[in-house]
């Protein structure tokens, strides 16, 4: 039996999440941040969390973006195989979706048309960075996450020699944020993505920062290495705001797929500490 | 946390009581200017041509706000990523800059330049938006209106908040940060511009 679900609900849903993403600091992001206030050495550390906690209070209250950087309109879409979406493209509803929602919620247009030529505005951030998956089942699900450019240009990838193991990965994940020092906002949330090919490592690492802060792989030894990662990249000092700490990071996540026998893709993709994603189920 | 309170435009004795690692307050006048604004700054300067605004003593705010709710000031209003400026910024320090304010580290030839010219680099805290925009008291586009989001706005702060990263004493507090929280054995890599 197949659904129909009408392209204006998702253009409508899409809107919504936009608006909702930008001004709510997720739960669980939040309460990851106070935890780390109570376990940060540096005094200036503490004076920086202070002010991300207050922060969040005040996007709450009165309605003023997180933060100015209302980023890419990155989209992760589900589509149960027994949907038929009626009335419009898929692509084009969620589109619409973006141009309303950063219009009528006053959100940050980042969005340049050509990337190395004329940089000409887009005007209403569009078009959004739009991954659909078909699943089974008679659901839609859509997850927002607008990303900000300070935090997503500190993204890596490198192949490594297969034999390397998760010690390649450790060092390649610890350099990165090592080097890409206060740029992307830290306390981070750090995806890695391991195996699979170039870009499905990248999509993995985008993917894991749609996770629950504190969730586990399934995967023991995955699981594992989440927790060495995150011990290791707290082990180097560079703290909030990379004004020196012990919070680094607020979680490491890793998805990881089947590779070729010749290869061990990494990819390292980073989330500020304003983690805002959303999630809706139609 | 006590803070160092500070009036616009800066004093060079002022500045040389920033040591790096200071929490300050800015109030008075603070220009915003980002990538698209600096390159249009300097090449004006280079044609000999008079510049919108007077740099002398100023503070330069690197930020690209949210457009205001109606009957707003400004929106969301934080730093963005200052290494994306160091092409740009030893020639404003040459032009008469004082201070800055952006997020994330300088390279080594920026930090030189600020020891030279007495100025001053801090920090705003990057995702903090909406607590900055508190103490944003006016904003008026004063340059380049084309530019939207990085037009030069002339915007009235009020206490401020921000941390001295980079001293008229050639010091750096990430580095020095960096090192003292560090109980990781790896080598610490070099500074590196890595992008935006």
């Amino acid at each position: 039996m197949v659904r129909e679900i009408d392209a204006a609900l998702i253009t409508e849903t899409v809107a919504r999440l936009a608006v909702e993403a930008t001004h709510y600091l997720p739960e669980d992001v939040e309460g990851a941040i106070r935890e780390a206030r109570t376990t940060e050495r540096s005094p200036l550390g503490v004076q920086i969390i202070d002010e991300i906690l207050e922060n969040a209070e005040i996007a709450r209250t009165r309605m003023l973006p997180l933060c100015q950087d209302t980023g890419s309109a990155v989209i992760h879409v589900e589509v149960g195989q027994d949907v038929h979406v009626s009335g419009a493209y898929l692509i084009d509803a969620i589109n619409e979706g973006i141009r309303r929602g950063y219009s009528e919620g006053f959100l940050r247009k980042s969005i340049a048309a050509h990337p190395f030529s004329t940089r000409t505005n887009t005007g209403d951030n569009t078009p959004g960075i739009i991954h659909t998956e078909i699943v089974p089942g008679d659901k839609v699900r859509l997850l927002f996450m607008p990303k900000g450019g300070g935090c997503e240009n500190m993204s890596r990838y490198q192949n490594f020699l297969p034999g390397m193991g998760k010690r390649a990965v450790i060092d390649f994940v610890c350099e990165t944020v090592d080097m890409s020092g206060g740029n992307p906002c830290p306390p981070l949330v750090i995806g890695v993505g391991v195996g699979g090919t170039a870009e499905k490592a990248m999509t993995m690492a985008k993917h894991s920062l749609f996770r629950k802060i504190g969730s586990r792989s399934h995967d023991a030894e995955v699981a594992a290495l989440e927790d060495e990662l995150l011990e290791a990249v707290n082990a180097l000092g560079v703290g909030p705001q990379a004004v020196g700490g012990s919070t680094t990071a607020l979680d490491v996540f890793v998805e990881t797929h089947p590779t070729h026998i010749t290869a061990l893709p990494v990819a390292v993709n980073i989330q500020c500490h304003s983690a805002r994603t959303k999630e809706a189920i139609l | 946390m006590t803070s160092y309170a500070l009036t616009t435009p800066l004093l060079d004795e002022k500045i040389s009581g920033l040591n790096v690692g200071k929490h300050v307050t800015f109030t008075g006048v603070i220009y915003t200017a980002r990538d698209a604004a600096h390159k249009r700054l300097i090449e004006m300067a280079d044609r000999g041509e008079p510049l919108p605004i007077n740099l002398q003593g100023q503070v330069i705010y690197y930020v690209g706000p949210t457009p205001p709710r109606p009957g707003a000031v400004i929106g969301s209003a934080g730093p963005t990523t200052a290494m994306r400026l160091d092409p740009y910024t030893p020639r404003m320090l040459e032009l008469g800059v004082k201070g800055i304010i952006g997020k994330g580290g300088r390279g080594p030839a920026v930090r030189e330049a600020i020891r030279r010219h007495h100025a001053v680099y801090c920090i705003a805290v990057g995702g903090t938006g909406a607590l900055l925009n508190r103490h944003i008291k006016s904003a008026e586009v004063v340059a380049f209106e084309d530019l939207g989001t990085e037009a030069i706005r002339r915007l009235e702060v009020e206490g401020f908040p921000a941390i001295v990263v980079n001293d008229c004493f050639g010091n750096d507090l990430l580095e020095e940060g960096k090192k003292e929280y560090r109980t990781s054995d790896r080598p610490i890599p070099p500074v590196k511009a890595l992008g935006g």
